[in-house]
């Protein structure tokens, strides 16, 4: 693949261009709950924030897919199990009792999210260790086998709500703030995004990362050079299952409710969306198609309730003629730069 | 005895159906490399071609003819128009393209039969069921598929080992170049064996269509099984694909049915009933973690 | 010569179906010597390779390094007991710099890569090193290069560059002038006797004035046996050598 605008592979050169860029997606982030307020379209709020959760989640899944080569089909089990680990303590804490009979409940924020990170990251080490002992197509029917079964299992949870799901009455507290209101949770959708990708990035331009990178590259390689890939394949899917059990636990809070279609396996599928769609492997990608698929959906629904009959062809469109997505697409027609 | 003798007989009927479909989609992937997600959409067609030609005619044996021919055309024009293009990507690209065409299948049968499912009648000649053991009566229409599917096993299993066709697809699959020297045109196989595929997935479609209901989405539940299916058999062999559909048809069938009536004896009625299902449902999955971590190439790998 | 071996194999067979690719090896090779491995195509030369690195297992024998059995071991612990190869087809990792690709394999010689926050590609201690390599190479001018935009040429002499990144005792060579012009032969030749001494060498190549002029002992391989081994004028004079083997070739 070719040298993105935001990419996996780029040395040096802080270059000047993309700190401006990323300045100013910073600014218009932060800015955007006001300008919208003020042109009188506040429900664009929690479309922005519906864009930044699946985001962490499109990212989190890049790490494993974009950089480290493992095409995930079931990242919609650790982002459900991260929604469900939000509605069962929040149900725990109302009902005033312990789930499996020693886990207090809890609706703090503080609580929930990391609980849902180490779930979600529990989950991708049981099934990542069985998946990755093997690779190629049989890696894929695997992962989406094992998010079927987590699905059938909260389809038969009926002391959770079963297929109805879960209702969580009011959102996780986070200090005093006003986590109902749609600006306040924006803004801690934000920082947690920021935060995220913050940590991504530096995963990526690690020594882990630079070994996972490599092994995507050429496994054989990387064994000659006297590194086995089996853990660092498994250290990047856990990482990246905490990632989605985050942005489960989010979209929980920001929905009010968990149901077992977050673990549906077209939830996979939408997630590998974004990641293409914004373009494979490089880091602000999984934003933008997040962004684009978000967006998509929201303005054909308006249309037709067939919009995956639009969202199909160009699904198709972008696999089949372009290469590297919305990121690769900007930065072959930005200033300067030669698709190389 | 009967009971246990009857859901045998259920596995037996469902491990073929599942044995249809898995065929079709290790040969796929056996010989040109291309993850198919879109496989279970073509169960999908035949079904629903096969539902409306029973409607429209009456008959059951051009609702047979529209399935087959319904997904035998769409599986090849699928090939020529989007899956020709993905042999030589990587599989993310086929998975994408392929869950896009799911898409666009699923939506456009919405479109045209609606979100209701559709029902089809048992055709009269084989309505009916015959007294098997004292006891034990079975529906005729499920025997006719077990012997359908064993049928095509068989068929399957000469026309590969036994005739020229079969010799190419064996060598297309480990020496594509090779082939291709033989002045095989190798494009025209490829469209021959995914239409042999989708063949196979009509089929089963078809056959689906009385004993479930005939609805957008019933191909993507049998395609994850499928999967189940494919990694339990081993990728790429036809023998695996059928044990591996014989296994898991089996012990699906049999948990859904013996499972809850097992917990009641150590639980109450509705909680064993509610586990009894979950763990059902659950049960050929964890078959396949336990075959990974045995046999992480599957029960049969296809030898190179 | 006292001491024991380096490496050291034995009995060593290996089978595909019923072709015998390794019929039975024994081979020393000494330290600090470099010992050429010749024969004609298809006499399973680089499949010896591939076994003695452990990405192919073999079904009989044993493969010691200094007295130790590592026949069972895997790759990357092989490596870490001091063996590197490089590859006849090239192995590399397309989207890096060559700079990226021996950083890496100075990365991996140093321990285990769990660190997750430093940025790798400004730790001078990895590349620091790893320039070195490359001007040991004389690859330094072209380090900040794709490896997918290098001549093949560049590519085999990165492929050494990594091996010597591996800081191996035995270094594994599978056909280093292969595909290489002649000034690149010539400069090559002159890299593997500058390193002479200081690294043991198995060479596996078809250029024979290169082999003639490096190695100190020869050993010859045909249809998966070693027939000969002995220094290069023994093996000149070895009728069993000349009747299979270079009579036949392009003496």
């Amino acid at each position: 693949m070719s040298d993105d605008a935001i990419t996996r592979t780029h040395p040096a050169g802080p270059a000047l261009g993309r700190m401006i860029a990323l300045l100013a997606l910073a600014v218009a982030l932060i800015a955007l709950p006001f300008v919208v307020q003020a042109l009188g379209q506040p429900a664009l709020v929690p479309l922005a924030t519906r864009v930044l959760i699946y985001a962490i989640a499109a990212a989190s899944l890049n790490l494993a897919l974009g950089f480290g080569g493992m095409v995930s089909f079931g990242h919609a089990a650790f982002f459900g199990i991260g929604g469900y680990v939000v509605g069962i303590l929040y149900r725990t804490y109302v009902d005033d009792a312990l789930f499996l009979g020693f886990i207090l409940g809890t609706d703090q924020l503080l609580i929930t999210l990391p609980a849902a990170i180490l779930v979600g990251g529990l989950a991708a080490y049981i099934i990542g260790a069985l998946s990755l002992r093997t690779s190629g197509v049989q890696f894929i029917m695997i992962t989406l086998a094992f998010a079927q079964m987590l699905f059938f299992l909260f389809v038969s949870l009926k002391a959770y709500g079963g297929d109805d799901g879960l209702t969580i009455r009011r959102r996780n507290a986070l200090f005093e703030l006003n986590t109902r209101d749609d600006t306040t949770f924006y803004f801690i959708c934000l920082v947690i995004a920021a935060l995220v990708f913050l940590v991504l990035w530096r995963i990526v331009g690690s020594r882990f990362g630079m070994v996972l990178a490599g092994i995507r590259q050429n496994e054989r390689r990387m064994a000659a050079i006297g590194i086995a890939p089996y853990r660092y394949k498994l250290a990047a899917f856990v990482i990246s299952g905490m990632g989605a059990g985050l942005a489960g636990a989010l979209m929980a809070n920001y929905l009010r409710f968990v149901s077992p279609d977050m673990l549906h396996w077209t939830k996979s599928g939408e997630l590998m969306i974004m990641v293409i769609l914004g373009g494979v492997g490089t880091l602000l990608g999984p934003l933008l198609g997040a962004a684009a698929l978000v967006i998509l959906e929201t303005v054909l629904t308006g249309w037709t309730e067939h919009w995956q009959l639009v969202l199909g062809p160009v699904l198709l469109i972008v696999v089949l003629f372009t290469h590297g997505g919305l990121n690769g697409l900007i930065s072959r027609l930005g200033p300067g730069r030669s698709a190389s | 005895m009967t009971l246990v003798f009857e859901q045998l007989l259920n596995g037996l009927q469902f491990g073929v159906m599942l044995f249809l479909l898995a065929a079709g989609l290790t040969l796929i992937f056996g010989i040109m490399g291309v993850i198919n997600l879109a496989h279970g959409s073509l169960y999908m067609v035949g079904a629903y071609a096969a539902a409306f030609a029973a409607a429209q005619t009456g008959s059951f044996l051009l609702a047979v003819l529209a399935g087959l021919t319904a997904a035998a055309l769409i599986g090849m024009a699928m090939e020529l128009l989007v899956l020709r293009r993905l042999y030589a990507r990587d599989h993310l690209d086929q998975v994408l393209a392929t869950f896009a065409l799911i898409l666009i299948f699923n939506q456009s049968v919405t479109i045209l039969f609606g979100r209701q499912p559709l029902f089809v009648s048992v055709p009269p000649a084989l309505n009916g069921s015959v007294q098997l053991l004292p006891g034990l009566s079975y529906p005729v229409y499920r025997l006719a598929i077990i012997a359908v599917g064993l049928l095509v096993a068989l068929g399957l299993y000469l026309l590969i080992n036994r005739t020229r066709i079969g010799m190419l697809v064996r060598a297309g699959a480990t020496h594509r170049e090779m082939v291709r020297a033989l002045g095989v045109d190798i494009r025209l196989l490829y469209t021959a064996v995914f239409g042999l595929g989708a063949l196979l997935a009509g089929l089963a479609g078809l056959m689906a269509g009385p004993i479930l209901a005939v609805q957008v989405g019933m191909g993507e539940q049998i395609l994850i099984m499928t999967f189940v299916v494919v990694v339990i058999g081993g990728v790429g062999s036809i023998r695996g694909a059928f044990f591996g559909a014989l296994i898991v048809g089996l012990v699906d069938t049999c948990l859904r049915a013996f499972m809850p009536g097992l917990l009641r004896h150590v639980m109450t009625g509705s909680e064993a009933d509610a586990l009894g299902a979950g763990i059902a449902s659950m049960g050929i999955y964890l078959l396949m973690a336990i075959v990974l971590l045995v046999r992480p190439k599957g029960l049969f790998p296809a030898h190179v | 010569m006292t001491g024991q071996p380096l490496l050291s194999v034995r009995g060593l067979r290996k089978r595909f179906g019923g072709l015998i690719a390794t019929d039975g090896v024994d081979l020393d090779v000494r330290t600090g010597e470099i010992h050429a491995l010749i024969g004609p195509n298809g006499a399973g030369k680089t499949t010896l390779i591939t076994q003695l690195f452990g990405e192919l297992s073999h079904d009989e024998g044993a493969i010691l390094l200094e007295g130790e059995e590592i026949g069972a071991l895997p790759t990357p612990q092989r490596v870490a007991r001091g063996l590197a190869r490089t590859f006849q087809i090239n192995q590399l990792l397309p989207d890096f710099t060559m700079l990226d690709n021996v950083a890496l394999a100075v990365q991996a010689h140093q321990g285990h890569s769990f660190r997750f926050f430093a940025a790798a590609r400004r730790d001078e201690a990895l590349r620091g090193r790893a320039r070195q390599h490359l001007a040991t190479a004389g690859l330094s001018h072209r380090a900040e290069v794709r490896v997918a935009d290098l001549s093949h040429g560049e590519q085999k002499q990165l492929e050494f560059a990594i091996a010597l990144a591996c800081e191996p005792r035995l270094l594994l060579l599978d056909e280093p002038m292969a595909g290489l012009g002649h000034a690149e032969s010539e400069q090559m030749v002159a890299m593997l006797s500058a390193l002479k001494g200081r690294v043991t060498m198995l060479l596996v190549e078809h250029d024979m004035d290169a082999v003639f002029a490096l190695a100190d002992r020869i050993s010859v391989l045909v249809y998966g046996r070693v027939i000969a081994t002995g220094t290069a004028d023994e093996i000149r004079d070895n009728p069993e050598v000349r009747t299979a083997y270079l009579g036949e070739g392009d003496a």
